[in-house]
């Protein structure tokens, strides 16, 4: 293999799994560590900087970076990435409680935003600091989007959604809320610089052939329109027996709003097999310890309508069958249908795009899915001034993968407005800096906990179910956040290597507790591989290989256990080894 | 010092054959200086028992004074132990082996403790041939007592100090060979593909098995000037042969050439395949393993690996006749078997 390339800003921060991970490359190890320090405020201004929504996150993200946190190879939980990024928004100072620096000098530049959730807010706050003048379009009478209407106040309070959304509106954004857009026409014709839409996959999934269907609307509803119902206390109680159909979050939003609304017996039925349903696994759980059962394999059939009524739901019961290629089929078992007695019915099925309000003659060309048709890194659609972000653009996905798309398309946006080619965009701004204080020391706790993840204290169970608005989760207190942020390995202190002073002693490869390091001879990443001192076969990972040494070998590091604990660095008698600080920073707009 | 091992291993770590992982047989955090070759010499010890399945409660680690005899605290954790004085490794390592014979031996020492106070009983362990694995750790100075020359060290040699050795060195393993040791090998703390194998074959030979090995000290005597440095060791190293060791029990899988491979059947049944570049190099006879020492000598080369081995020669307890039954286990009855049994003995000799 030739020698790796560490100037290749890629590398390093494919090593850091959580930021690498993360929609926003959010730089987690380095939060994690203030957090550690109690240097709340920073650790939350640099959450702010990258997801924007940093109290909001940390307590509802689909945390992609957890399944990708390195301990999971070490040990079978990963750091709470997630709920310690709530950790620095529950206990920052109120000088924390910032209102960012806007120029009172406005650029000129006009920019719309349609729908007014994370996507679109993302867009704002990365515009306005630029001199941007914004408006913005929604239906509803508050910011949020789907963090409003659809996330339950039990799980993410309306204080944390106005703190951090105020914030935005308040950096001067002029708001036109209760406003449908009818068509986009409208909006084309007031002459702005650039539009964005981000305005959700706000259409919930109906099952509008099953029997019954029609008879039984009064009891039927669509759950994320009945999620907004709840909030908007048009609705304020349920029924005794709910049945919520569905197999993702909204199913397990659903179902935990029923039951505190005086659902007594509320089910959740699943047509898959539970290990291929939707729902995050801790949503799963938090339904099922509030005497939820969730049922799989269960296929409904009708709605049973008695003395024109609902009565209940028909299931046909399912077994999954796999190809050899994975490919899942789901046959009926032919057993007798199940009948379930309810009084409510929630769809909780699906969620589609609906841009029926985007006319052919606006020139947006739409694919036959319903989507537009919008460039991957730009954002931009097919009518240049007009860009889509978020589940608009590409279907739905998640909050954070949302305010990802916001930065972009920001960065688009503004590169169109100052006339420049949008492909030629700003790359991540990186640096490596030494970590050594002296001898043995290093500038960051590099000791390894073998602590096991703190469990979120809650809410006792009996009173929260009585109150919607009460948050079930309390979050780690400070003990419990330093103790949990201390799991995290470092990951963005990397191991640098300089093969022109090794003196090919092997104190670095015995004191290693993971055998991560290796002198040998070179050879092809598969051969290399095969014949290092550990089982080296995650190819996710990869080998760090130097120039050749002195006695015609190669120094090959397989990365993907090491714990980053510096001891390589710290029994290496020529400083060969050294520990250095990566910081990986997404570009945003207007650096170039 | 300042650190402390994590406690996470590689999640893939494989078990030996007796359920083992490498863990089981570390020791603790090593206080010596980093880069030390008595480091790297330790993880071979802890590879080679991993490797042979040893079962750590069954080895006994002895050692005298010095960094090197410091080692035994930093591997075999869950095994016995004893550091004893200065020198006084193998008196040790004798009262120890009489009392059990049925145990591991492995007996660490310096080349201060060995060639400088301990001589004469390094002398004596090995002309009884006393089962032991004797791991030399040869830095050529006095390492814990700040690098000081040792007898090791070659003539002209400078450590840190700078001032060139006057007296002629000691060469262990041709003094070894002389004064009846069975088998005798030299390895180098920066080469574990040779060290390893060199270490499995000592625990597989039955009676004293002596390595040294050149283990630099990197603080006091990894100067340019030295002749026990990484880089000179590693410039003027020159193997006597490449050798499999084939452990007991396993199948042989390397094909070797009729003439081009002398085959020594170990005590306990492994076997080690020499593979002879030179057929001058006899490793079962010792006035060619002696010569071949000196042939490089001259050239200024360094000979390493298998020097010299008597697969069938008897050890301390054969020689002297001792039962088979470890004398730790002997009871009151064994040993005073009551005065009939006397009598009997008695009359015979009468
Ligand atoms: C009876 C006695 N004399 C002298 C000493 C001082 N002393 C301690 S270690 C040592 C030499 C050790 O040299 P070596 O065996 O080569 O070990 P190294 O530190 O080089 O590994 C000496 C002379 C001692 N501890 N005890
Ligand atoms: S930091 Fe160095 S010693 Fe620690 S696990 Fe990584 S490679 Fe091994
Ligand atoms: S400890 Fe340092 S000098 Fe020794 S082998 Fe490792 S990198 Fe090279
Ligand atoms: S003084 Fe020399 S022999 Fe002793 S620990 Fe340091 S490097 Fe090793
Ligand atoms: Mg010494």
């Amino acid at each position: 293999m030739k020698p790796t390339d560490i100037k290749d800003p890629e590398y390093f921060h494919k090593v850091i799994d959580c930021q690498f991970a993360c929609p926003a490359h959010t730089p987690v190890p380095e939060y994690i560590r203030l957090i550690s320090q109690g240097r709340y405020d920073e650790a939350y201004e640099i959450n702010w900087q990258s997801n924007v929504f940093p109290g909001i996150l940390g307590r509802i993200c689909d945390r992609p970076c957890e399944p990708a946190c390195r301990r999971t190879r070490v040990e079978e939980t990963p750091v709470a990435i997630c709920r310690l990024k709530r950790v620095a928004a529950d206990n920052k100072s109120s000088a924390a409680d910032f209102t960012p620096e806007v120029p009172g000098q406005k650029n000129g530049k006009k920019t719309a935003l349609i729908g007014g959730g994370p996507a679109s807010l993302t867009v704002a706050r990365d515009l306005l600091l630029l001199g941007y003048e914004i408006d913005l379009y929604d239906d509803q009478s508050k910011a949020g989007g789907f963090v409003r209407t659809q996330v339950p106040s039990f799980r993410l309070p309306e204080k944390v959604l106005d703190e951090e959304i105020n914030r935005i509106l308040d950096m001067g954004v002029n708001t036109f809320f209760n406003t449908y857009i009818n068509d986009i026409g409208e909006i084309i014709d007031k002459g702005y610089d650039a539009i964005f839409i981000g305005t959700g996959a706000p259409r919930g999934r109906d099952l509008p052939d099953l029997p019954g269907r029609n008879e039984g609307d009064e009891s039927i509803f669509i759950g994320i329109e009945w999620l907004a119902a709840v909030l908007y206390r048009h609705v304020t109680s349920v029924p005794e027996k709910v049945i919520v159909l569905g197999g993702g979050n909204t199913a397990m939003d659903c179902c935990r709003t029923a039951r505190r609304l005086g659902g007594e017996d509320v089910k959740v039925f699943v047509r898959s097999p539970r290990k291929d349903m939707k729902a995050s696994p801790w949503e799963i759980e938090d339904a099922e310890e509030e005497g939820i059962p969730v049922i799989d394999n269960h296929s409904p059939l009708e709605f049973v309508i008695k003395d024109g009524k609902l009565a209940g739901v028909n299931f046909d019961r399912m077994s999954a069958t796999y190809d050899s290629n994975g490919k899942r089929t789901l046959v009926s078992t032919g057993e007798e249908p199940l009948f379930v007695p309810c009084d409510l019915v929630l769809l909780a099925v699906g969620q589609q795009n609906a841009l029926p309000w985007i006319s052919a003659d606006s020139g947006i060309e739409m694919s036959d899915r319903g989507l537009p048709a919008v460039d991957l890194t730009t954002h931009q659609s097919s009518v240049a001034n007009i860009f889509f972000g978020g589940d608009a653009a590409f279907g739905p996905q998640n909050v954070i993968t949302a305010v990802a798309h916001g930065h972009q398309a920001a960065i688009s946006i503004d590169l169109f407005c100052r006339g420049k080619d949008l492909d030629d965009r700003e790359p991540p701004s990186t640096s490596l800096t030494g970590q050594k204080l002296d001898m043995h020391e290093l500038l960051y706790d590099s000791g390894i906990s073998d602590d096991k993840r703190s469990a979120v204290p809650t809410m006792d169970r009996v009173k929260s179910l009585h109150d919607r608005l009460l948050e079930v989760e309390l979050g780690y207190g400070r003990k419990t956040g330093r103790k949990e942020a201390m799991r995290c390995l470092n990951c963005d202190m990397q191991t640098v290597f300089d093969y022109s002073t090794c003196i090919e002693c092997d104190a670095c490869v015995d004191v290693c507790p993971v055998s991560c390091i290796n002198f040998i001879e070179n050879g092809e990443e598969d051969d290399l591989r095969s014949r290092l001192s550990a089982p080296a076969d995650n190819r996710s990972q990869p080998l760090y290989v130097s120039d050749l040494l002195p006695t015609d070998r190669v120094m090959v590091k397989d990365e993907n256990v090491c714990l980053h604990c510096g001891l390589c660095a710290e029994r290496c008698p020529t400083s060969s080894w050294e520990m250095m600080k990566f910081t990986y920073n997404s570009a945003q707009a207007g650096k170039k | 010092m300042s650190y402390s091992r994590p406690g996470f291993r590689h999640p893939n770590e494989p078990a030996n054959d007796a359920g083992y992982t490498r863990r089981d047989y570390e020791g603790a955090v090593s206080t010596l200086c980093a880069g030390c070759g008595h480091d790297s010499t330790t993880n071979a010890i802890i590879q080679a028992c991993f490797e042979l399945n040893v079962e750590p409660h069954r080895v006994v680690k002895v050692s005298g004074i010095g960094c090197s005899s410091k080692t035994p605290a930093y591997f075999l954790g869950k095994s016995h132990g004893f550091n004893s004085v200065h020198g006084r490794m193998p008196s040790i390592a004798t009262g120890a082996n009489m009392a059990n014979r049925d145990l591991l031996y492995i007996g660490v020492s310096g080349d201060g403790d060995t060639a400088s106070i301990g001589m004469g009983q390094f002398a004596h362990a090995l002309r009884r041939n006393l089962n032991l694995n004797y791991i030399c750790m040869n830095n050529g100075c006095y390492g814990l007592t700040k690098g000081q020359d040792s007898a090791t060290a070659d003539r002209g040699s400078a450590g840190k100090k700078g001032v060139p050795n006057p007296y002629e060195s000691i060469d262990l393993c041709e003094l070894a060979i002389e004064l009846g040791a069975s088998f005798v090998a030299r390895g180098f703390s920066g080469d574990k593909r040779q060290l390893v194998p060199l270490i499995k074959g000592a625990m597989a030979h039955n009676g004293l098995a002596f390595i040294d090995v050149i283990s630099p000290c990197v603080t006091f005597n990894n100067t340019s000037s030295s002749t026990k440095s990484y880089h000179y060791v590693r410039e003027h190293i020159e193997a006597t042969n490449a050798f499999d060791f084939v452990p007991l029990q396993q199948e042989i899988l390397a094909h070797y050439e009729e003439g081009t491979s002398q085959e020594i059947t170990m005590h306990d049944g492994s076997i080690i395949h020499l593979h002879k570049a030179d057929s001058s190099k006899d490793v079962t006879n010792r006035l060619k393993a002696v010569n071949s020492l000196e042939k490089e000598k001259e050239k200024g080369r360094l000979l390493t690996g298998i020097l010299y081995v008597n697969p069938e020669i008897e050890e301390t307890h054969d020689i002297i006749n001792s039962t088979l039954r470890p004398l730790n286990t002997l009871t009151e009855k064994d040993l005073c078997p009551g005065e009939e049994i006397l009598e009997a003995i008695n009359s015979a000799l009468r």
